[in-house]
């Protein structure tokens, strides 16, 4: 049976990417638009590109507490770039919004010194072992485009150098995020993509 | 590190690709959606498409091929020519794009950069600037419209900024100048315009082998460069082209 994985909608931008990378990859794709929505979600991605405010949203419509909800009764959570970053407390690009404090810290803009955004092909090399990653070549090249980026954390599973070194992937429990895209990171996204789909519910 | 990109343009007339490299193993030549798969296999670090006749009929053809391509090809897919605003945007996203690429629309009506910018993010959002300059400063180049067909007397320096502030997330800038003419890209045009704005500049126009390539991200200090023409015997693929520039030092994403 193919997996079934939910997709949050919050519009903001990339949804037909991502549900059709994860279709790709076999899995059966909802959209959830409302918090009744994810009442069954089995695995659950939350994509994002654009601006921080855009998640005020999520908590606005009780998206993040049936998140939460569903997380904790075992279903595994997949935060792509702007769904990386809003499981942080908050980013400067938007102060007065929060983010969901699943991880310590705050995301914040580029220095100075390198152009922003980071648009592009970087590579990412594994701080500690994760299942997203797995048959992952280390370092491996993703494609990334973000101007704000989250601190390094104990969660941490992978770093990216960009002016400064940054979270590019971190685990903790059913919590799983990514800065880059996996939806167009070829062949290597696909597979970081295959491996959440295979991480059981708990 | 982060990479060069070589990105793979295509420009499609009436549904049927009329430029750009011809795989002679594809059951059709001449389709978007099977080269944009054949290019992503080869190595190319993104697509582009470009509409170079865009007319309201054919707009429907185009976006059937991307979504062809966009269900098989994974790395990001940006459609140029034709778009001219949110809602022109939101069709060729809804299709499976990642970016639009915009050029006479902006520059007749600039808030559409914004909008667009607004609602699918700056990063979706390539400002595409047709510039000449003949034998003046790289200061002095001038932005034209409508295919380049329209001197617009501006200055390509003011409205690269202009762009960047409006909310562009890319600069692909095209020598009008160096344009098929397989020489070289402008450098010193493409160094000028990196360094005026802090957005991501892409080069455009004139590249004929992989040593122009090398130049254009060293003189031209170029992120991306498009590549078209390049592909032909000798560099069958954007994976070759990449081999030769890592032998030249340059940072490309290889393996691919």
């Amino acid at each position: 049976m193919p997996a079934s994985v939910t997709v949050i909608d919050y519009q903001a931008g990339n949804i037909p990417s991502v549900t059709k990378a994860l279709r790709a990859c076999g899995a059966d794709v909802r959209i959830a638009a409302t918090p009744d929505d994810l009442r069954f979600a089995a695995h659950i991605v939350l994509p994002g590109v654009g601006h921080f405010s855009a998640t005020r949203v999520l908590h606005e419509s009780g998206m993040a507490d049936a998140i939460r909800e569903r997380v904790s009764a075992g279903s595994p959570f997949l935060g792509i770039c702007v769904g990386l970053q809003w499981l942080f407390e908050g980013s400067t690009e938007a102060p007065e919004t929060h983010g969901l404090s699943v991880f310590p810290g705050t995301c914040d803009r580029f220095p100075g010194t390198v152009k922003s955004p980071h648009v592009g092909w970087n590579s990412i090399e594994r701080v500690r072992p994760s299942r997203i990653l797995c048959d992952i070549p280390d370092p491996c090249f993703v494609y990334f485009t973000h101007s704000y980026s989250a601190p390094m954390i104990e969660a941490t599973v992978a770093s990216t150098n960009y002016g400064r070194q940054f979270t590019a992937a971190a685990e903790r429990d059913n919590w799983m995020a990514v800065q880059f895209h996996p939806e167009k990171s070829g062949e290597a996204g696909l597979q970081i993509l295959r491996n959440f789909l295979e991480v059981p519910r708990c | 590190m982060l990479t060069r990109r070589i990105i793979a343009c295509l420009d499609v007339h009436a549904g049927r690709v009329v430029k750009g490299v011809q795989f002679l193993d594809l059951m059709d030549a001449g389709d978007p959606a099977e080269l944009a798969i054949r290019h992503a296999a080869g190595g190319a670090d993104e697509i582009v498409f470009l509409d170079i006749t865009a007319t309201h009929q054919e707009r429907g053809i185009l976006l059937e091929s991307v979504r062809r391509a966009a269900e098989r090809i994974f790395v990001p897919l940006t459609v140029g020519g034709g778009i001219r605003s949110l809602d022109d945007a939101r069709q060729v996203f809804d299709a499976g794009a990642d970016k639009v690429s915009i050029n006479s629309a902006a520059l007749g009506r600039p808030d559409v950069i914004s909008e667009i910018g607004a609602r699918f993010g700056s990063q979706a959002v390539v400002v595409a600037i047709d510039a000449r300059r003949g034998p003046t400063a790289p200061e002095l180049a001038e932005v034209f419209s409508s295919g380049g067909r329209r001197a617009t007397a501006r200055r390509v320096m003011d409205w690269a900024r202009e762009a960047e502030q409006r909310g562009a997330g890319e600069i692909l800038l095209t020598s009008m100048d160096a344009d098929g003419t397989q020489a070289g890209f402008d450098c010193p045009l493409t160094a000028a315009v990196a360094d005026a704005v802090s957005i991501p500049v892409i080069a455009s126009g004139g590249g004929g082998n992989a040593g122009h390539f090398t130049q254009v991200f060293t003189a031209g200090r170029a992120d991306a460069a498009l590549a078209a023409s390049i592909f032909h015997r000798g560099i069958s693929d954007a994976r070759t082209l990449k081999q030769q520039l890592a032998s030249d030092g340059i940072p490309v994403r290889l393996p691919c």
